[in-house]
């Protein structure tokens, strides 16, 4: 048997089932009902969105887009126990609380690495394909065990554990999900060609530096469009670096493919459409404001982008 | 070039940043924007919905890093996982969030650089440790801390992990970003060695280190500053610094 991402996804599926069935059976939820139907029509498409016509999956993300809209999406009652309660076990507990938090990591990189070796009568224990995702998928249910064992509490309460944060998430738990689907409709659509039209029309490069700064630059803000540099990076390359940097002003094209996707990281660094990145560690860390995130690291990814602006002049042109 | 591309769909990235800049819900302006965009190439209604249907289903795998690790994280929390990283890093004298931050980046940047990825991450590091680590830290030089200040501290600690993670990511030769390059110049007539494009990278991540710890380093004098200057602007919340505990640094 080999362990796939199918696995990972009815396991996502049945926690958020889990979470809807415990919302709707909270009298003291402000918005139950909504809330509860929201993430069980989110668990429904994790068990069977590929079972049913992508129609239907695309009126159910709509469906859920709406409750949002109509701020039916809420935070039920939980809350953690008195800080109080937490330090003293913590005292109790110790450095044996960081067990289970680093076996995730540790063990997902195990898993990752060790892939290629797990294979019984033929077949590989984790898929090749996704060894890291299911690596983590395991790594999770295994500090899982860990975390019930240290603390002598059930599975049961660490799924309402899980509750309170995705509570405290919201949609923006959904949100990277739906930019990565935009994504696709984009390219579906074509605005990548329209922007790579526009933009190489628009501009004239004929001096070297002006078209190096174009590519470095465009890299940046296309990624802050599509919220992602390997969306910015065909589209970019395709339509300056591959005709121009390389064609006409013979650069080295391994500089720019690599400096070319930094500088489109440096436009991650920008943009909420990132929002795995940017938008969701500051609903994680309970952040008032939603850009936090993205504000630190503005500076960094500006400065960055000049010094990559100035890196491939210098390096491309040997 | 050969033919003009339509121009239409570009009414969808008008939407979406109009979206933003409006500060309107991002899950609403995403779903809107999907539906114009698609709605502006030309596809009928149903053919409108199954794209986003696909779309949604390929890209079910982008929440199962932050899904599955909740469990274990909020068990730990209800626990008191954060205020031991808080007590056990204010042991440290020497510790200041830039510091123990900048640490943090170059051991993201190294782990990355060599294809540990998962060795980070913001449900699984940031918030049960880094980010406490980072208040406790700052905690035990200055005093309570007051909402603003830990917030911006948070804000760093998630920041330094992205940071972390995308320029150390991508000098790694296996990396996906590396082998799309490749693919893609390789489609284009243009061969080049993976091994190449991920040396090339090297310059850019050592930029970027010295950018951003030069940062945290600004940071930790910010919030000497700001702790240290008696001016009650949160009242009620802002603590006073604790000075006598200052000395000992």
């Amino acid at each position: 048997m080999t362990l796939s991402l199918d696995l990972l996804f009815t396991l996502a599926g049945v926690l958020l089932a889990m979470i809807a069935l415990m919302t709707l059976l909270d009298p003291s939820h402000p918005k139950r009902w909504t809330t509860g139907m929201f993430w069980g029509l989110y668990a429904a498409l994790f068990l069977a969105g590929h079972l049913v016509p992508p129609e239907w999956v695309g009126a159910g993300v709509l469906l859920m887009a709406l409750m949002v809209a109509v701020k039916g999406v809420g935070a039920g009652s939980l809350k953690l126990p008195s800080a109080e309660a937490c330090a003293a076990s913590a005292r109790r507990l110790g450095h044996r609380l960081f067990v289970p938090a680093l076996a995730i990591p540790v063990l997902t990189m195990v898993g990752t690495l060790s892939a290629k070796y797990l294979v019984f009568g033929g077949l590989p224990l984790i898929d090749p394909k996704n060894a890291t995702l299911v690596s983590l998928g395991l790594a999770c249910i295994v500090a899982l065990g860990l975390a019930c064992w240290l603390t002598r509490e059930t599975p049961v309460q660490g799924v309402r554990e899980a509750r309170r944060l995705v509570d405290a998430l919201g949609w923006a738990l959904v949100l990277p999900q739906m930019l990565g689907m935009l994504g696709l409709v984009f390219s579906d659509a074509g605005v990548g060609k329209a922007v790579a039209h526009v933009t190489t029309s628009a501009i004239n490069m004929d001096l070297r530096f002006v078209a190096v700064t174009v590519y470095v630059v465009g890299m940046a803000l296309f990624t802050v469009i599509m919220g992602n540099g390997f969306a910015a990076f065909p589209v970019m390359t395709g339509g300056v670096g591959v005709p121009i940097l390389v064609g006409v002003y013979h650069g080295d094209p391994a500089v720019m493919a690599a400096i070319g996707m930094l500088s489109g990281y440096c436009g991650t660094l920008m943009t909420p459409m990132a929002a795995n990145f940017n938008i969701v560690p500051a609903a994680l860390l309970e952040l008032p404001d939603k850009n936090a995130v993205i504000r630190a690291q503005v500076p960094t990814a500006l400065t960055l982008l000049a010094v990559n602006v100035v890196l491939l002049n210098l390096l491309m042109f040997r | 070039m050969t033919s003009d591309p339509s121009l239409w769909p570009l009414i969808g990235v008008a939407v979406i940043i109009l979206g933003f800049i409006l500060r309107l819900n991002p899950m609403v302006v995403v779903a809107v924007t999907a539906v114009v965009t698609a709605m502006a190439a030309g596809f009928p209604m149903q053919k409108v919905l199954a794209t986003i249907g696909t779309g949604f289903i390929k890209t079910r795998n982008l929440p199962l890093i932050l899904l599955l690790p909740l469990a274990v994280v909020g068990l730990l929390e209800r626990h008191g996982l954060r205020q031991h990283a808080q007590g056990w890093i204010s042991r440290f004298k020497s510790a200041t969030a830039g510091r123990l931050l900048i640490v943090y980046l170059a051991a993201r940047q190294l782990t990355a650089a060599i294809g540990l990825t998962s060795l980070g991450g913001h449900p699984q590091m940031v918030r049960p440790l880094l980010a406490p680590m980072a208040e406790g830290a700052t905690e035990a030089r200055m005093g309570r801390l007051p909402e603003r200040v830990r917030h911006k501290l948070r804000a760093y600690a998630a920041a330094t992990d992205n940071v972390g993670l995308f320029f150390g990511e991508d000098l790694f030769v296996a990396f996906g970003a590396v082998v799309l390059m490749t693919t893609f110049l390789h489609e284009a007539g243009i061969d080049v060695e993976p091994i190449h494009v991920a040396l090339w990278g090297i310059p850019t991540g050592i930029s970027a280190f010295v950018i951003h710890a030069w940062r945290l380093r600004r940071l930790d004098a910010a919030l000497k500053r700001e702790l240290d200057a008696p001016v009650p602007q949160a009242p009620g919340e802002s603590a006073t610094p604790l000075h006598a505990r200052q000395t000992e640094a």
